[in-house]
C-alpha cells in the first residue's frame, strides 16, 4: 500500500467537487441540445442533422468534416511515410543527432501557432499559385503541429524495441534494407505508428487556428460558421467530436498498456 | 491496421539511400544521410520559413524596406494593454488550473496507473487539454452563456442574473473559465509523472524516524516537487498566452488579448495604421513564449534529477 496517497474521504472530496466543475458544462451542452422552442426536452434537433431537408444550414459542418478527414489522411501519410523512417535512420545511423533532432521536432509546442500563421500566410500564397487552393494543402502545415506528439509516441516505441540488434540480426541473416525495416522493424514499432496515427487525426479534428486564418474550411471553422445562425448544431457536433477524441485516446493509453505488457 | 502497412511500405523507401548491397558499414554510411534530405526540407520549408517569415515581417514595412516603426508598436498604449490583458489571464488561469490540477494528482496518487480510473482521467485530460479549442468555447456559450442552461436556471428558480452588468462571457473575464477548463487537464498531464515519481519509501522513512504525515509534506514531499510545479506553472501559462481557438469562438472581433489582435492585423491590412504589424505582434509573443518555455526546460532538467 502506497503511504503517500491520500484517504478515502480526501479523494472522494476532490473527485466530487472537480469533477462537476468538468461535469456541469458537458452536462449543459447536452442539455442545451434537447432545449425546444416551447421549453420542453426532446432529441429533434438530434434527429435532424440526419434529415436532408432540416440540414441546409449544418450542411458546412458535414463538408469541413469531409476535409478534415482528408487533412487527417495526409497528415497521418506524413507522419508515417517521413517522419517514422526519419526517426528510425536517426536511431539506427546518426544516434549523435538525436538531441538536435528531438529539439527540432519538440519545437512547434514552443511556437505558438498563431505565431506560426503570419509565417504561413505568404508561403500559403506561393502554394496556393503552384498546388492550387485545395484543402488538403493545408496538411503539410499540420504535420509540423503534430510532430512533438507523434515524435514522442514513436520514440516510446523505438525506445521499447532494440532497433539496433534487430536490423543487425536481420541484416546478417542476408535481408535488404527495405525488407529489414518492413519486415522485422515496423512490426516492433505497429504500437507507436498507431498511436502516433491516432493522436495525429485527433490533433486535425481539433485544429481552428491555421484554417480559419488561411480562410480554409474544415470541421472547426464550419462549426464557428454555422454557430452564428445556429447555436445547437455546433453543441451536438462538439459533444460528438469531443467523445471521438475521448475514444481515441482511450485506445491509444489501451495500447500503450498491452504494449508495456508484452514488453515487461 | 491498413495505416500500419501504409507506413511500413513507406518506412522501406529511405534507408534504400543508405545502399542496400553495400558489404561494409563504413561505406553505406556515406549516403545514409542522403535519407534525412526528405524531412530536413519538409521542417526547414514548414517550421524555418514560417518563423522566420513571422518574426522577421515585423521589420519590414510594405514594400519590403526595413523599418523600426512596426516594433516600436509593440510600445503602442493599445497594444501594452492587449499584452497586459493576455497576461493577467494567463497569470490567473495558469496559477489556478496548477493548483486545482496538482489536487487532482494528489488524489490520484498510489491509484494503479493501468487502472481503469487513471487511463480515463488521462484520456479525458487529453482530450480537454490539446484538442478542446473552439469546441470548449460552445460548451460554455450553451452552459453561461445569454440563453445556456446555467444562466436560465440560475435566472428562473433563483432570480440571480449573472449578467447583471453586461454580458462579459464574450470579453476577457469570460475566459478565465474556458481556459482553467483547458489549463487544469494539462496540469494534470504535466504534473502527474512527478508525483507518481515520489518514492513510498521516503514517506515510510519519515514514519520510522518518528515523523509526521504533516511534516514530511512540508519538509520532503512539497520541497522536492516546487521545481516540477514550477515548470508546470510556466508551461500552462505559455499554452493559455498561445491559445487562441477559445477566444476567438468567444469573442467574434475585437482584439483584447494578443493572439487575437494578430488576427485582427492579418484579416484587415492596417491595424494603428501600421502594415505588418502581425509580425511585430508575433516577434513579442514569441520573445515572451520563448523566455517562458526556456525556463520551463530548464527548471524541468533540475526536476528531473532526483526521479530517475
Amino acid at each position: 500500500m502506497n503511504r503517500l496517497a491520500p484517504s478515502r474521504a480526501t479523494r472522494w472530496i476532490i473527485g466530487i467537487l472537480v469533477g462537476a466543475f468538468f461535469a456541469i458544462p458537458l452536462i449543459s451542452t447536452f442539455l442545451y441540445t434537447l432545449r425546444t422552442a416551447d421549453g420542453g426536452a426532446s432529441f429533434e434537433r438530434w434527429a435532424a442533422l440526419l434529415d436532408p431537408a432540416a440540414s441546409a444550414t449544418i450542411k458546412p459542418i458535414w463538408t469541413g468534416l469531409g476535409n478534415s478527414l482528408i487533412l487527417a489522411l495526409v497528415t497521418v501519410v506524413i507522419v508515417l511515410l517521413l517522419l517514422a523512417p526519419t526517426m528510425i535512420l536517426v536511431n539506427l545511423r546518426f544516434p549523435r543527432l538525436r538531441p538536435i533532432f528531438e529539439f527540432t521536432v519538440l519545437l512547434p509546442i514552443s511556437i505558438p501557432a498563431i505565431v506560426l500563421v503570419v509565417g504561413l500566410t505568404p508561403l500559403y500564397l506561393q502554394i496556393g499559385r503552384t498546388l492550387g487552393t485545395g484543402t488538403w494543402t493545408l496538411a503539410f502545415a499540420y504535420g509540423v503541429t503534430v510532430l512533438p506528439f507523434a515524435y514522442r509516441s514513436i520514440q516510446a516505441s523505438i525506445d521499447a524495441a532494440d532497433l539496433r540488434t534487430l536490423s543487425e540480426a536481420a541484416r546478417s541473416l542476408g535481408a535488404s534494407w527495405p525488407v529489414v525495416v518492413w519486415k522485422v522493424l515496423a512490426p516492433n514499432l505497429r504500437q507507436g505508428l498507431l498511436s502516433a496515427s491516432l493522436i495525429s487525426i485527433a490533433v486535425v479534428l481539433g485544429e481552428f487556428t491555421i484554417a480559419s486564418l488561411l480562410n480554409r474550411q474544415v470541421f472547426q471553422t464550419a462549426m464557428v460558421v454555422v454557430g452564428k445562425q445556429d447555436a445547437y448544431a455546433p453543441a451536438i457536433f462538439t459533444l460528438l467530436a469531443l467523445l471521438f477524441c475521448f475514444l481515441l485516446l482511450l485506445i491509444i493509453g489501451r495500447a500503450a498498456r498491452g504494449n508495456r505488457k508484452a514488453t515487461s | 491496421m491498413t495505416a500500419t502497412i501504409a507506413g511500413v511500405d513507406a518506412a522501406a523507401s529511405t534507408p534504400t539511400t543508405a545502399g542496400p548491397e553495400l558489404p561494409a558499414r563504413r561505406s553505406g554510411l556515406s549516403w545514409a544521410w542522403l535519407g534525412l534530405v526528405p524531412f530536413s526540407a519538409y521542417v526547414l520549408l514548414f517550421l524555418a520559413v514560417p518563423t522566420v517569415l513571422a518574426v522577421g515581417s515585423g521589420f519590414f514595412d510594405g514594400d519590403g524596406s526595413f523599418t523600426w516603426t512596426n516594433v516600436a508598436a509593440l510600445g503602442d498604449p493599445v497594444v501594452l494593454n492587449t499584452f497586459a490583458n493576455s497576461a493577467w489571464v494567463s497569470l490567473l488561469t495558469a496559477v489556478v488550473g496548477a493548483v486545482v490540477g496538482a489536487l487532482i494528482c494528489y488524489a490520484m496518487l498510489g491509484m494503479n496507473p493501468q487502472g481503469a480510473v487513471r487511463q480515463t482521467v488521462d484520456a479525458a485530460a487529453g482530450v480537454l487539454a490539446q484538442f478542446g479549442g473552439v469546441m470548449l468555447a460552445f460548451a460554455f456559450i450553451a452552459t453561461i452563456g445569454a440563453q445556456g442552461v446555467i444562466t436560465v436556471l440560475l435566472r428562473d428558480s433563483f432570480g440571480f442574473d449573472m449578467f447583471e452588468n453586461g454580458m462579459w462571457l464574450y470579453e476577457v473575464p469570460g475566459l478565465i473559465l474556458p481556459y482553467i477548463y483547458f489549463q487544469v487537464p494539462l496540469m494534470v498531464i504535466t504534473f502527474m509523472p512527478a508525483l507518481a515519481a515520489l518514492k513510498p519509501q521516503w514517506s515510510e522513512a519519515n514514519l520510522t524516524l518518528g515523523g509526521t504525515r504533516l511534516g514530511f509534506w512540508t519538509r520532503v514531499g512539497i520541497p522536492v516537487l516546487a521545481p516540477s510545479f514550477l515548470a508546470s506553472l510556466l508551461l500552462l501559462f505559455a499554452n493559455a498566452f498561445s491559445s487562441y481557438a477559445t477566444a476567438a469562438a468567444l469573442a467574434s472581433q475585437g482584439s483584447q488579448i494578443v493572439p487575437l489582435q494578430i488576427r485582427a492585423a492579418l484579416t484587415s491590412e492596417t491595424v494603428l495604421g501600421r502594415e505588418n504589424l502581425a509580425g511585430a505582434l508575433a516577434l513579442g509573443m514569441i520573445i515572451i513564449v520563448g523566455v517562458v518555455m526556456a525556463l520551463y526546460s530548464l527548471i524541468q532538467r533540475r526536476a528531473a534529477r532526483w526521479q530517475s
